[in-house]
């Protein structure tokens, strides 16, 4: 599965989509970038006119790289899928350090922990352009079963 | 290893993962995971892979969906430690 295929088995669409691409994926790690728009709704509220990113979403846009993608390309690997997987977050653990403003690009990189019994755990850090480490946690998520039915 | 031996050690691994601590007070055969002990799916896995570590066998996916009791975990470790 080339990571062009891992985007299109995606359950998101806008506006709660925050994967752009993966830049590098293989059976213990991804890495992935996305691009904050301007006009995502929450900057008008998330601060009132002072917009930053709110720490729920880059903690999504952590699981969605780092654990759904991930978990894609390993179900894909052992054949276990062939539509969209019906998955849940199951547990979050995340320490927030810079902020990131409307429009900033973001990368996103894991590193499996496990993937057993249907839960994948994953170490996941997120990084700003200047490199610098934007927020950093343990995630993870299961598959609730194999397929939905579509 | 004793029954009751691999019950305590049992004891000691779900303690962390446990919603409803009453449910220690009587840990026993009888004491079900999500009921008694309100330990959820995604847990019990943690509390899965922590029995491999501690008794050193490996529990396959047939016997984790086996797992509903304390006497069915004890059942299954006294089993994979007697194959290894």
């Amino acid at each position: 599965m080339d990571k062009k295929d891992i985007l299109k088995h995606l359950p998101y669409s806008k506006p709660f989509l925050f994967v752009d691409k993966i830049l590098e994926i293989n059976e213990n790690s991804v890495t992935g970038q996305y691009t904050f728009s301007p006009e995502h709704d929450f900057y008008k509220g998330h601060f009132k006119a002072n917009p930053l990113t709110p720490g729920v979403i880059l903690t999504e846009c952590m699981a969605q790289i780092g654990v759904v993608c991930l978990g894609i390309f390993l179900l894909n690997k052992d054949k276990i899928i062939s539509g969209r997987p019906n998955i849940a977050l199951s547990s979050s653990e995340v320490e927030y350090f810079k902020s990131v403003i409307p429009g900033e690009t973001v990368k996103v990189v894991s590193e499996k922990q496990y993937f057993r019994f249907n839960k994948l755990k994953c170490k996941v850090s997120m990084f700003n352009n200047s490199e610098e480490l934007v927020c950093r946690g343990v995630i993870a998520g299961m598959i609730l079963d194999k397929e939905r039915n579509e | 290893m004793s029954e009751k031996e691999i019950i305590d050690r049992l004891k000691k691994i779900v303690e962390p993962y446990v919603q409803r601590v009453e449910g220690l007070q009587n840990f026993q055969e009888n004491t079900d995971f999500l009921n008694d002990l309100e330990i959820n799916s995604a847990n019990l896995v943690d509390v899965v892979l922590d029995v491999e570590d501690e008794f050193d066998i490996e529990i396959d996916n047939d016997s984790l969906e086996g797992m509903l009791t304390v006497g069915d975990a004890k059942s299954i470790i006294q089993n994979k430690i007697k194959a290894g």
